[in-house]
């Protein structure tokens, strides 16, 4: 798997950024509940190394990406080595690999969707949030937009994944009142 | 009922009966609704006995290669050795969006077809994947499999027959090719999604390197049907010349047409009604020109060979494409088909795992081609080249997605040629093609 240049580069340098001017020491995020959470996980499978999809969703729905000091704890927590981790994180295309926008927008631009217009759909998201261009984040940091491919709600053209929350049926039109609920 | 348009009277609803009813999907609303009534029969009775029946009712797969089911199942013997079910809910195929309404209306359906299967196949564990994207579906199944545990219907003690089944759900990352089997089953076990060399098959090594049968959804939701009303049935739907393809088939429609939505026929129905009296035809003043019939994955039809078509596995291949998942693509006529067709390819350069180089290298400079093509760029040397690159990308590679990207290449070409050639006339003794590849497709 791998993403466009244009999917990470407005990202890559905040994250460049980020990491510059940060000197926080790293908080675990398997502590408390969510460490009782990842043991619960691990008696689902006969291997750590199986619970390693959950435990990457768990470190970004804490810390909305997985950072390289996460990549180490999410080793340690499962026996497994960093590299290996990297190399699996890398493989999927909804973990982050640098901070996004506090609201990150994928688009499905794929054929069905494509064909009932979703390219207008991506134009007015781009206009109206002031992104610019696909990947990059809007300068107050609330938006980064995405294309996708295939969201799997082709009968609802033009579907966008706003974070976790599946919207259906997305016009040019719509996209004001979609993003103005998300100020 | 129907979602999001009531059910039409041709239709069959048995797996979408309750789709828009919210009652159904809570344990009490679909015991209510004669839920779980399958799974305890099941239960009491011998697996060897189950697998007979499935078969006997000629259910066959519905995620798109249409194996039979019974046959799948009669694979996995009481050899007292771990055996697992996997669910196949990573429904990423574009044009397909059935087993997230299935989820989404009816989790218990799934839960009950799901722990009848693992009970049939000698296992005590199931994991359902669902693909990333599907957080509403996602969480209406893990809510459904909580409730399930509560009840006793799941976990140590089944339903008091002294079984245990467990099922659990895993979340996918974004990886359309999770979807194949063995890259499933690699990327439950924590690994990169690649698909796995065959054999050994998942029946002989499987998930975690054991014994593992794995189905789509709407497979094991119809399960529950068959165990409740029988084999005979089941197998009453479909055309009376064509046994080999009984039962309904959930087809879900998109594109540029008038009602796009779910619809579940008996196997065997007339395409051309389908499209024009269930789905509402083309939008208006427009004409269909073109239709994938099964997902993104399989020969796309012209309209005169789409409304000629039978709904059913062999139908589908006598007009020279196939059932595939179910996911219709209408394309009216003011779509530029060269467009689309290099829109197509680029999600599986994007999709592909890259492991094989003819899928890396052909689903990446397909792409590029066709683009070049369709931003007026090409020569008519480009015609034979991507279609020498979709034969190398044949019958060639691990898993069939680099044959799933050459097959709209293959078919478009041959079908709406005209579109392509008037792409190059326009431009022809302008353009050199030579150089490096430019930035990469995917």
């Amino acid at each position: 798997m791998s993403h466009g240049p244009s999917a990470t580069g407005g990202a890559l340098v905040a994250a460049s950024l980020h990491a510059a001017h940060d000197d926080t020491p790293y908080e675990p995020v398997f502590a408390g509940d969510r460490r009782a959470a990842l043991d619960t996980i691990l008696t689902r499978y006969p291997t750590k190394q199986a619970a390693l999809l959950p435990a990457l969703w768990m470190i970004q729905d804490a810390r909305g990406w997985v950072s390289e000091p996460a990549i180490e704890e999410v080793a340690a927590a499962l026996e497994i080595t960093a590299a290996y981790v990297k190399g699996v994180l890398t493989f999927y295309t909804m973990y982050h690999q640098h901070p996004v926008g506090r609201h990150f927008v994928q688009v499905c631009t794929t054929t069905p969707c494509n064909v009932c217009g979703a390219e207008d759909v991506v134009a007015s998201l781009l206009e109206h949030t002031g992104c610019g261009e696909l990947g990059q984040t809007s300068a107050d940091g609330r938006f980064t937009i995405v294309e996708v491919e295939c969201l799997g709600a082709c009968g609802f053209a033009t579907p966008v994944m706003i974070n976790n929350d599946f919207i259906e049926s997305v016009t040019p039109e719509s996209v004001p009142r979609l993003l103005s609920e998300r100020l | 009922m129907g979602y999001p348009h009531p059910s039409h009277p041709r239709e069959t609803p048995i797996l979408s009966k309750y789709f828009g009813d919210a009652g159904a999907r809570t344990v009490r609303g679909w015991r209510e609704r004669g839920g779980y009534a399958a799974l305890e029969t099941a239960l009491a009775t011998d697996p060897q006995e189950l697998q007979a029946i499935v078969k006997d009712s000629g259910l066959r797969g519905r995620g798109g290669a249409g194996f039979p089911t019974g046959l799948k199942w009669s694979f996995m013997k009481p050899d007292g050795k771990t055996h697992y079910l996997c669910c196949n809910a990573d429904e990423s195929e574009p044009g397909t969006f059935k087993d997230r309404e299935i989820m989404r209306w009816t989790p218990h359906a799934l839960v009950e077809g799901v722990a009848i299967g693992a009970h049939t196949i000698y296992a005590e564990t199931a994991y359902i994947y669902i693909r990333g994207e599907f957080t509403e579906p996602y969480a209406r199944v893990v809510s459904a499999v909580e409730e399930a545990y509560a009840a006793g219907i799941l976990g140590a003690n089944a339903m008091g027959s002294g079984r245990r089944i467990d099922v659990h759900v895993h979340r996918g990352a974004g990886a359309y090719i999770c979807g194949e089997e063995t890259a499933l089953m690699n990327s439950l076990e924590g690994r990169r999604g690649n698909p796995r060399i065959k054999p050994p098959f998942p029946a002989v090594a499987g998930l975690f390197g054991k014994p593992t049968t794995i189905n789509n959804v709407e497979t094991l939701a119809t399960i529950p049907h068959i165990i409740n009303n029988g084999a005979e049935w089941y197998r009453q739907y479909g055309r009376t010349d064509n046994p080999k393809s009984v039962g309904t088939k959930l087809f879900s429609v998109c594109g540029n047409i008038t009602r796009p939505g779910n619809y579940e026929v008996a196997l065997g129905f007339p395409f051309k009604e389908f499209l024009y009296e269930l789905c509402g035809g083309p939008l208006p003043g427009r004409e269909i020109k073109a239709v994938i019939p099964g997902g993104s994955s399989v020969p796309i039809l012209t309209r005169e060979e789409a409304e000629g078509a039978l709904m059913d596995y062999e139908g589908f291949v006598a007009s020279g494409t196939m059932l595939g998942s179910g996911g219709v693509i209408v394309f009216d006529d003011r779509q530029d088909m060269v467009k689309q067709i290099a829109r197509l390819t680029r999600f599986y350069a994007h999709e592909s795992c890259a492991q094989c180089t003819q899928c890396r290298e052909g689903t990446a400079w397909t792409t590029r081609i066709l683009e070049r093509i369709r931003d007026g760029d090409g020569t008519t040397e480009d015609f034979d080249t991507l279609l020498s690159i979709a034969d190398n990308m044949s019958g060639k590679t691990i898993c069939v997605l680099s044959d799933s990207c050459a097959t709209p290449v293959i078919s478009g070409l041959k079908k709406f040629r005209h579109e392509f050639e008037a792409k190059i006339v326009r431009t022809r003794g302008t353009v050199t093609v030579s150089g490096a590849p430019r930035a990469s497709a995917a």
